[in-house]
């Protein structure tokens, strides 16, 4: 690890920590602008219960106090304040809760995308321009312009409404199975065209006809030689996987009725409980910004001919 | 006359004005082709962009013309009339049946304008909302992506011109918000933003467009305008290096010239390019916000917003959100593949 390397890590993160931070204060102020604040909603409510309720939860203050409260909570304690809808319960309590559902969730969707992109982008590599190579391209095309909720409703359809195979419950055993599948086929397909064009990349190296020349064995050029270097591209892609499967599991939570923290956030937004929305969004943020960050850094780690900037 | 050797006379016969079929032999065969002439070339000869474009435009005009003639309306409920009870026989028609009052006028041999796609449940033409619904989809991915370039241009060319300390603060700031999650960015600000526009909103003449709509076009004004203006910034940068324009000012041309025939129609190309690959982005922002709820304000139609309607009564009429949906990924997939068609052909440095 050379110093151009630790100076570039240094500002990657740097740049992770002014992202988070500016998450958190649009989040903040976007929140506070809102008209009618979040007790509007509740019935036959008395201006004298109002005020008592904004100085429960320190909504008297003035904007600026509750902005760095609202900061140092969170760096110190990672305290995010309690749900105002759900009485008593704090909001990273909440998270959790619905954390442990979506991590499952996303990680298998992801690992799945993962295997099945790469094996696929490779045998579409090896049989360039024959039939399979085709039937892959053709597939994965199709699959990277249908957006998520419309391939979750589609299964729904086909395999809970007509062949009645699984359940449409996602908190009920076998659920997680299609909600898995609708997440993980947009990354499955990208991660498949992404592997296809590096390894066809790789393959046309002189290194590759080297080997070939002097006898190495095919499978050990596939797997020696041509896969190591082909899957550098695919570590580019770890960051904005992430993001897809974290957004798209907003609406697929929601069709699938599956217990996770994107049916919170939607209903979180329905109900306007802000301190809700806002843990939401900065946890989900975080999660993003520093996957991103990881796959930047682990990319130019990898490969020493990438030119730092 | 005779014709001496070595003399200087002149054979005048050399030099009679050639004829008009004199002339057109001398002529290229070919006419020379511009450069415009040779990506369309190379763009009609690519026969999966060729067919994506004719599916655009079938759709486009469909979803600008059918409207036209169509005899039902998208917010029409048909089981309505001022002054009865509700015709509770026009809710949830299937494809091609009639309501009571039609079913009527059919047996007494009158003609009844088809539902194709039959009601939805609070009786309204279901094909003429799915129209309606492409039209909103179309017109919202392509006035987003005009802002985005509107805003990419301004910011991206400041940054390349002017270069300095201008640019590395707008490209910090450029850097920051292309980190941003814009997903739940966009989440967050158009679930807020809809709320506070309500208020500003009643009364002008924005109000018919809806202030969710309005609220997506301010977030994609935020927030995906960044790619843009770096693409731009960093042709600007590359384009000013280049020794035909160090030939251009060598030869005494101003700088107003410069930019008019050398930086402009190099640029030009890229950003066209990437403003077709902006719009099936924002259509499918677009629908991911109104099947969340927060995309356009009810009763008008959005193909999103459709699918979600339909996903109640999924299990009796899953037709109803298979058309949406085809028809989604239909505009995505062909704009997309067009897209990439349009670079193969449009992008000089990608040919070489």
């Amino acid at each position: 690890m050379n110093s151009k390397n630790i100076m570039y890590i240094v500002k990657r993160i740097l740049l992770a920590l002014l992202t988070v931070w500016v998450v958190i204060t649009i989040t903040f102020f976007v929140m506070h602008a809102v008209p009618g604040g979040p007790f509007l909603g509740e019935k036959a409510m008395s201006e004298a219960t109002i005020k008592a309720l904004e100085a429960k939860y320190g909504m008297d203050k003035p904007l600026m106090t509750q902005y760095f409260t609202y900061l140092k909570d969170i760096v110190t304690r990672f305290d995010f304040g309690p749900s105002i809808k759900q009485r008593g319960r704090m909001v990273i309590d909440v998270i959790a809760d619905g954390m442990q559902t979506s991590v499952k969730l996303g990680l298998i969707a992801a690992f799945i995308a993962l295997i099945t992109g790469v094996v696929l982008g490779a045998v579409a590599a090896l049989r360039r321009n024959r039939i399979i190579d085709k039937v892959i391209m053709v597939i994965t095309t199709a699959f990277v312009s249908m957006p998520s909720f419309i391939m979750g409703v589609l299964l729904l359809i086909a395999f809970v409404i007509r062949l009645k195979w699984l359940p449409g419950n996602g908190a009920t055993a076998g659920g997680l199975v299609l909600p898995i599948i609708t997440l993980s086929l947009y990354p499955m397909a990208y991660i498949t065209r992404l592997t296809r064009s590096s390894m066809l990349d790789v393959l046309g190296q002189d290194y590759i006809r080297t080997a070939k020349a002097k006898g190495v064995s095919k499978w050990k050029i596939i797997f020696g030689h041509a896969m190591k270097n082909s899957l550098i591209p695919v570590i580019t892609y770890f960051g904005p996987m992430i993001a897809y499967i974290v957004t798209g599991s907003i609406v697929v939570e929601q069709i699938f009725a599956v217990p996770g923290i994107g049916r919170f956030f939607v209903s979180s937004i329905i109900n306007r409980d802000y301190p809700m929305i806002m843990g939401t969004t900065i946890i989900l943020a975080i999660l993003i910004v520093v996957m991103n960050m990881v796959s930047d850094i682990l990319y130019k780690v990898v490969d020493p001919r990438i030119k730092l900037d | 006359m005779k014709h001496k050797l070595f003399s200087m006379q002149v054979n005048l016969d050399d030099f009679i004005p050639a004829t008009e079929e004199e002339k057109a032999y001398m002529v290229q065969m070919r006419p020379s082709t511009t450069f415009f002439r040779d990506g369309v070339k190379r763009l009609v000869k690519n026969r999966v962009a060729l067919v994506s474009f004719i599916v655009i435009v079938l759709i486009t005009l469909s979803a600008i013309l059918i409207p036209i003639f169509w005899p039902y309306g998208y917010e029409q409920m048909l089981g309505v009339t001022p002054g009865k009870p509700v015709d509770a026989s026009y809710n949830n028609l299937s494809p091609l049946h009639y309501g009571a009052t039609e079913q009527a006028k059919i047996d007494a041999g009158e003609k009844v304008f088809p539902h194709l796609f039959g009601t939805d449940s609070s009786g309204r033409d279901y094909f003429i909302r799915v129209i309606y619904g492409t039209r909103i989809s179309l017109a919202v991915g392509f006035f987003a992506s005009i802002i985005v370039l509107i805003i990419g241009i301004l910011v991206g060319s400041i940054a390349g011109y002017i270069g300095g300390k201008v640019d590395l603060f707008i490209m910090r700031i450029v850097d920051i918000i292309y980190s941003l999650p814009d997903m739940l960015m966009v989440i967050l600000l158009a679930s807020v933003l809809r709320l506070t526009l309500d208020s500003a909103l009643a009364g002008t003449p924005l109000e018919k467009i809806g202030s969710n709509i309005i609220s997506l076009f301010i977030v994609f004004g935020l927030l995906y305008w960044v790619s843009m203006s770096r693409l731009i910034r960093g042709q600007i940068l590359s384009l000013r290096e280049q020794e035909y324009v160090l030939a251009a000012q060598a030869t005494g041309a101003k700088s107003n010239w410069i930019i008019r025939k050398h930086l402009i129609p190099n640029c030009i190309s890229v950003v066209i390019i990437s403003t077709a690959l902006q719009i099936p982005n924002a259509i499918f922002t677009e629908s991911y916000l109104s099947f969340l709820g927060l995309g356009v304000n009810a009763p008008m139609p959005s193909l999103g917003s459709l699918a979600a309607d339909a996903l109640n009564g999924i299990s009796s009429y899953a037709y109803r959100l298979v058309i949406p949906a085809i028809v989604i990924s239909l505009i995505v997939l062909s704009l997309n593949l067009f897209g990439d068609g349009l670079r193969d052909a449009f992008d000089p440095k990608l040919n070489a």
